[in-house]
This record gives C-alpha cells, sequence and structure tokens, in this order.
C-alpha cells in the first residue's frame, strides 16, 4: 500500500518540478509549486501512517500553513507585477541580475 | 700618581644651592619662551640678569670652595630621585666642575651682554636670548651633575640649544641644513655616550661619579677600554673631533655670538670635561686613553690644515676651533700628567676663541654681515677697538710668548712629548700651522688695501659689544700664566682629578717651545708674504690640489657622503623597491585575482529565475544521490 502512495507523491512532485522547469506563466508555475508541496504532504502522510505515530501529520499541517502564507504573498507580487508590466511570464522579470 | 679625593656629602652655604646656577637661566628661558610677545620688550635684560645671576652664585660657590681644606674639595648635594632605585640626582661641586661652571657663565654672560647689540635689529632677539638661557642651564647640568645620567640629560640639552641656535635664522635654507647636519652627527656620538653608560650600569650598578670611580680599580680591563672607547665616540660627536668632526664648520651658519658661545668656548669643550671626568676609567684603560690622543692628534692637524684655506672668517675660526679641541683631546688623553693642561688651555681657549668669534662678529656687524675675508682688507683704522683686541686673540692662540696660549699650549706639547715624540712633534707642527692660518686670517681682514663692496661703511661698534671684547682680551692676556705658572691650576684640579707623581716645571727655553716659536714665526711670515705684503684677490684663485684639499673640509663630507649616505640610499631605494614591487605585488595580485575571479563568477547570475530553480533541483538530485549512496555503502 505504502508503495504505491509514494510513487503518486513522486510523480505528483516530478510533475510539479517540470512545470517550474518548462512553464512562463508565473501562475502556473506557481500552481506547481503547490504541486510540488502537496506531493511532499502526501509523502508525510504515508510514512505518518505507516509508522503509526503523528510526526508526519503535524508537518503536513505546518506545510499547509506555509503554502497558505505563501499564496498570500506570492500572489500579490504577481498581480503587482502585471499591473506595471501588463505581463505575468517569469522570463520577462529579469531585472535583478549581474 | 695621586689619586682624586672622596666625594663628601655637603648641607648649607652657597654650595648647598648651587643648583640655582641651573634652576636661574633654565627659570629665564621659560619665562621667555612661555611668555612670548609680551616678554619682547625686556626679554634680553632678563636673560643677561639670569645668566649674571648664575655667574654670581657660581663664584660664591667658588670661593666657599677654596675656604675648605684641599681634601674636601668635593662637594656633594643631594637633589632628588630622578630614577627611583637608579638615579639619584645630585650635584657635585669640586675644582673640575667649579672652574667650568665660572667658565660658561662668566664667558657666557659676557656673551649675553654683547649680543644685546649684535642682535638689536633682529625681530626675534627674545627668542634668542630665551635660547641661549636654556643653553647656558643645560651646560651647568651637564657639567655640574654628579651622575652619568644627569650629565646625559644636560649633553641633549645643550644639543638642542645648539640645534635651535644653529638654526635660529630660520628662513635661510642653508642655517636649517646645518643645523640638522648638527643635530644628525651628534646623534652618532650620543649614541656612544648613551651605550656606554648602559655599559657602565651593567658593570658598576650605579651611575653615579663616587661609587663608578671607586669600583673602576676592580672592573675587567676589557669592560673599562669598550666604555671608554664609547664614551670617547660621545665625545667625538659633541667637540668635533675626527672622524665626526664635520658638522662643525656648517654650525657657522648661526648667528655669530652663538658660535663664539657654543661652539668655541662651551659645548664643543663638554667631549674633554667627560674624559677628564671620567679619568679613573681612561687611566685604567690605556688602549682608550691611546685612542684618545690619537684622536686628538689628528683632529688638531685637521682642524689646521681646514683652517688655512678658508674664506670665509668664522669657517676659518671653526677650524681652528676644532684644531685647538684637539690639542685639548691630545692632553686629555695624557693622565693625570695633561688634565691640568686640558682643562687650563680649554678655559684660555675659552677666552680667546670668543674674543676673536665676538671680534669676527663685530667686523661682520661692520660689513654688512660680509664673512668672506677677501671682502675686508684695511680694517685697522675703522674698527680699533675690534682690531686691538682681536689682535690680541691672535696672539694668544698663536702662542705669543707670555700670553695665554703660550703657557696652556706649550704645557699640552711638552707633556706629549713627555709621553711619546712623535705625538709631541705632529703637536709642534699643528702650532706652526695655527700661526700661518691666524696670521692669514688678521693679514687679510685688517692690513692690505680695502677691497670691500660699494656699499661697506665699516664703523666701530656700540659700547655694549666692545666692552665684553675688551674684558675677554684681558683674560686672554693673563689667565695663561697666572693658571700655568707655579702649576696654580693644577693644584686647584688635584682633589678632582688627582695629580702626577712629580709636578712639572715651566721652562721659558725648551727644545719643543722655541721649536714651536720658531715654526710659528715662519708660519706667520708666510703668511705675510702670500697675504699681507702681496695683493690679495677678490676672488680666491683655483688653488692647488692641496688647497682644493683643504678647502673640501679635507674630503670629510664626501667620505660621510659615499660611506654611509650613498649606502643608506640604497639600502631605502631597495627598501622602497621591494615594498613596492614585493609586498604590495603580493597583496595587490591577490586582491586582483580574487577580483577577476569575481567578475567571471558573477555572470552565473542570469536573472531568470527558471535557470535558477533548475540548478536548485540539480544540487537537490545531487545531494540526493549522494545520501543513497553514502547509506547503501
Amino acid at each position: 500500500m505504502t508503495t504505491h502512495y509514494l510513487v503518486l507523491s513522486a510523480l505528483l512532485f516530478a510533475i510539479g518540478a517540470v512545470g517550474v522547469l518548462v512553464r512562463r506563466n508565473a501562475i502556473v508555475v506557481f500552481m506547481c509549486v503547490e504541486l510540488m508541496l502537496n506531493a511532499c504532504n502526501l509523502a508525510f502522510v504515508t510514512f505518518a501512517r505507516q509508522h503509526g505515530n503523528l510526526d508526519g501529520q503535524i508537518i503536513a499541517f505546518f506545510v499547509m500553513v506555509v503554502a497558505a502564507a505563501e499564496v498570500v504573498v506570492g500572489l500579490a507580487i504577481i498581480v503587482t507585477i502585471f499591473r506595471t508590466r501588463r505581463s505575468a511570464s517569469v522570463d520577462d522579470a529579469n531585472l535583478l541580475k549581474y | 700618581m695621586e689619586p682624586a679625593e672622596k666625594i663628601i656629602q655637603h648641607a648649607g652655604g652657597v654650595i648647598g644651592v648651587s643648583w640655582l646656577m641651573i634652576a636661574l637661566p633654565l627659570l629665564g628661558a621659560a619665562i621667555l619662551l612661555l611668555g612670548g610677545r609680551r616678554t619682547d620688550r625686556w626679554g634680553h635684560l632678563l636673560g643677561v640678569a639670569m645668566s649674571l645671576a648664575s655667574f654670581v652664585v657660581a663664584v660664591l660657590a667658588f670661593v666657599e670652595l677654596i675656604g675648605l681644606p684641599e681634601a674636601q674639595r668635593r662637594r656633594g648635594v643631594e637633589l632628588f630621585q630622578f630614577i627611583p632605585g637608579m638615579v639619584d640626582m645630585g650635584v657635585l661641586i669640586d675644582p673640575l666642575s667649579i672652574s667650568f661652571a665660572l667658565l660658561i657663565t662668566g664667558v657666557g654672560s659676557l656673551i649675553h651682554i654683547y649680543s644685546i647689540g649684535y642682535m638689536s635689529h633682529d625681530p626675534a632677539r627674545r627668542r634668542f636670548f630665551a635660547y641661549l638661557n636654556l643653553f647656558v642651564a643645560a651646560m651647568l647640568l651637564l657639567v655640574l651633575a654628579d651622575n652619568y645620567v644627569g650629565l646625559y640629560v644636560g649633553w641633549e640639552g645643550v644639543g638642542l640649544a645648539s640645534y635651535l641656535l644653529i638654526g635660529f635664522w630660520q628662513q635661510k635654507p642653508s642655517a636649517a641644513t646645518a643645523a640638522q647636519k648638527a643635530f644628525i652627527v651628534n646623534r652618532v656620538g650620543d649614541f656612544g655616550l648613551a651605550i656606554g653608560i648602559f655599559v657602565i650600569w651593567t658593570t658598576f650598578g650605579s651611575v653615579a661619579y663616587g661609587p663608578v670611580f671607586g669600583a673602576a680599580g676592580g672592573a675587567d680591563q676589557g669592560v673599562l677600554t669598550v666604555i671608554g672607547l664609547l664614551l670617547l665616540l660621545g665625545a667625538c660627536g659633541k667637540s668635533a673631533q675626527v672622524p665626526l668632526q664635520s658638522w662643525l664648520l656648517d654650525a657657522m651658519e648661526g648667528p655669530t655670538p652663538v658660535s663664539a658661545l657654543i661652539h668655541a668656548a662651551t659645548m664643543v669643550t663638554a667631549g674633554v670635561y667627560l674624559v677628564v671626568r671620567s679619568g679613573a676609567i681612561f687611566e685604567l684603560a690605556p688602549t682608550a686613553q691611546l685612542v684618545v690622543t690619537i684622536v686628538g692628534v689628528v683632529t688638531l692637524l685637521a682642524g689646521a690644515i681646514i683652517g688655512t684655506a678658508k674664506d670665509d672668517i668664522k669657517k676659518g675660526l671653526a677650524g681652528s676651533t676644532m684644531s685647538q679641541i684637539g690639542y685639548m683631546m691630545l692632553a686629555a688623553g695624557l693622565g693625570p700628567a695633561g688634565y691640568a693642561f686640558a682643562i687650563a688651555h680649554l678655559i684660555t681657549h675659552g677666552f680667546f676663541k670668543a674674543n676673536l668669534f665676538l671680534g669676527a662678529g663685530s667686523i661682520m656687524h661692520a660689513m654688512n654681515d660680509e664673512v668672506d675675508m677677501r671682502k675686508y682688507g684695511g680694517l685697522r683704522k675703522f674698527l680699533p677697538v675690534t682690531f686691538a683686541t682681536f689682535f690680541i686673540g691672535y696672539l694668544a692662540i698663536i702662542g705669543f710668548p707670555l700670553l695665554s696660549g703660550y703657557f696652556t699650549k706649550d704645557g699640552i706639547i711638552e707633556t706629549a712629548m713627555h709621553h711619546s715624540a712623535i705625538l709631541g712633534w705632529l703637536a709642534v707642527v699643528g702650532a706652526g700651522i695655527t700661526g700661518f692660518y691666524m696670521s692669514r686670517m688678521v693679514f687679510m681682514t685688517f692690513f692690505g688695501e680695502k677691497r670691500w663692496a660699494d656699499d661697506a661703511h665699516p664703523h666701530e661698534s656700540p659700547a655694549v659689544m666692545t666692552w665684553p671684547l675688551i674684558i675677554l682680551s684681558v683674560g686672554s692676556i693673563f689667565l695663561g700664566g697666572y693658571l700655568i705658572l707655579g702649576n696654580t691650576f693644577m693644584q686647584f684640579l688635584a682633589p678632582a682629578v688627582g695629580r702626577p707623581a712629580e709636578l712639572p716645571v715651566f721652562h721659558f727655553f725648551s727644545v719643543p717651545g722655541l721649536a714651536t716659536l720658531a715654526l710659528v714665526a715662519v708660519g706667520a711670515a708666510f703668511a705675510w708674504m702670500k697675504y699681507g705684503r702681496a695683493q690679495v684677490p677678490v676672488v680666491a684663485p683655483r688653488g692647488s690640489f692641496l688647497t682644493t684639499f683643504a678647502r673640501r673640509d679635507l674630503y670629510g663630507d664626501a667620505i660621510n657622503e659615499s660611506l654611509f649616505m650613498r649606502p643608506g640610499q640604497w639600502a631605502t631605494r631597495f627598501a622602497v623597491f621591494f615594498d613596492n614591487r614585493g609586498i604590495d605585488g603580493l597583496v595587490n595580485g591577490l586582491a586582483a585575482m580574487i577580483g577577476g575571479t569575481s567578475g567571471r563568477l558573477r555572470r552565473i547570475q542570469t536573472g531568470f529565475a527558471r535557470s535558477y530553480a533548475l540548478s536548485i533541483l540539480f544540487g537537490a538530485a545531487v545531494v540526493a544521490g549522494a545520501l543513497l549512496l553514502v547509506g547503501n555503502l
């Protein structure tokens, strides 16, 4: 049983990672990050069940809290960038460099 | 020989307050320097008053001292703890120190008075008198201190005063340079003196004269020789003896009263004082004594030869001073038989040389500060008092029979002859050269036809300048005979420096004495032929190789330059090169390397968030792979 959950978690994480690397739209990239976070949550919960303790569950809650906070800040930034530059492409936002 | 007497602690009387001799001029200097312009109007009078007050204390202390029985004439007065557990500062009044104190304050006061007239037009006259007072205080500390550290403090004090006064006209670059030269050359000598005092401290565990001389007999002869040679190095620096002679001629850049007081009568004789005071050490170190006599003879000849070629009247007199101090040094190296003659010559020289220098100052005063004797000539009628006093000083220095120099210099020559024929005859030759260069000076200045500049209007100096000249010339006539005939001075000094087994008898007609007189006469006659009868060219002729040799101070500066200055410059240039290329190169290279690498590395920062994400993923994969690999091992 555990293996299935872990394979699903790995698949979700890989999809998320590829999405972050290949997509330009900041909203999509953002959603892919969420996907990776939730893949991790799944792995944590799986191990918590397998070992019969609550550590993994607690961490999963923490990740959700952090993800919620991240969404608040991240979406605000994306909206602000879109308003000023009329674009949500992460490749256009490349001013911070050498 | 009979050794010196023990030092007895003294309380009360004038001797008990003899520190006033040092304190009064020091107070004068402090008031004049700290008081600033407010003291301008009466500053010179205060300076003279302080010097005269010091002279009065010295005379009273002298009277009290000769009132004591001969065996008790070394009186120590404790003052304060200078360095706790090491140096107790005190004053030592004995025949040797009181002789110096009388000379310094007596001649010093006359020169102070003369300076009122000489410096009357100088805007910085007050500062001049402050420095003169400072000098008198330091010089008195030098001779009155009862230990080597006190002597050293005075020694540095006179060095400072000398530096300040040589460079008194600091707007003249030549004066500023001369002051620095004097200071630096003296540093070499002072270094020797300092190390000598260190060795004395480690050897005897004390720096006070009483304990050191008392224990000198038990010390190792090698150590005593080292101490003697180090003290001699100090003496050479201060007294302008070969090889540290080069500063004295340049020191003539200072005002003439300074040349008379510091660079003729008193400070430059400090080296002789040091050697005579340390007699107990030198007598146990024959090698050091031999070196003292050799230095003396070499310098008396070198100074005399330099004196023959100088057209600058003050530089001629400076060469003569070197030469005369060479005589004193020679005598000081001959042990108790010579000490009295060394100090007697020092005192008479103090009188006639101060007389000659002040005379030269009077001439310069009359001739718009011209110092070139080729532009003098025929001044006899225009400066009668200066001429008369200068001529007396001239007769005294060449050793004209019955004048001061005759007795004291003859005494040195006889004693040297007794010691070693070579030293004696070289001293005779030196006397002959003295006869030539001093006659040359007198003939070029006072005789012959006028060779003045067009705007020169020579006039006799005011009374405030001529009276000191007259008093000094009286001393130049009688002092030598008074001190030497009947061994008056030798008997007087004996409690301080000991006396030889048999007292010398002064012969009016001895072989060396007659030979000296004959050579002096030949020298004077030769000078008359070349500079009295013949016309003196206004522009100096090129002259032979020998003339150039003497004119350039026997290449003393050239030797110093090639031996010390050039290698020193090379060393500094190498150090600069090594610093610039080696050390700076290393540091700068390292910095440039780091900067260059960083410049290349920063190109990685592209600004594309997705490429950062890729490298994070790649890094995380590497870390995960590594963990898996390690976990499997």
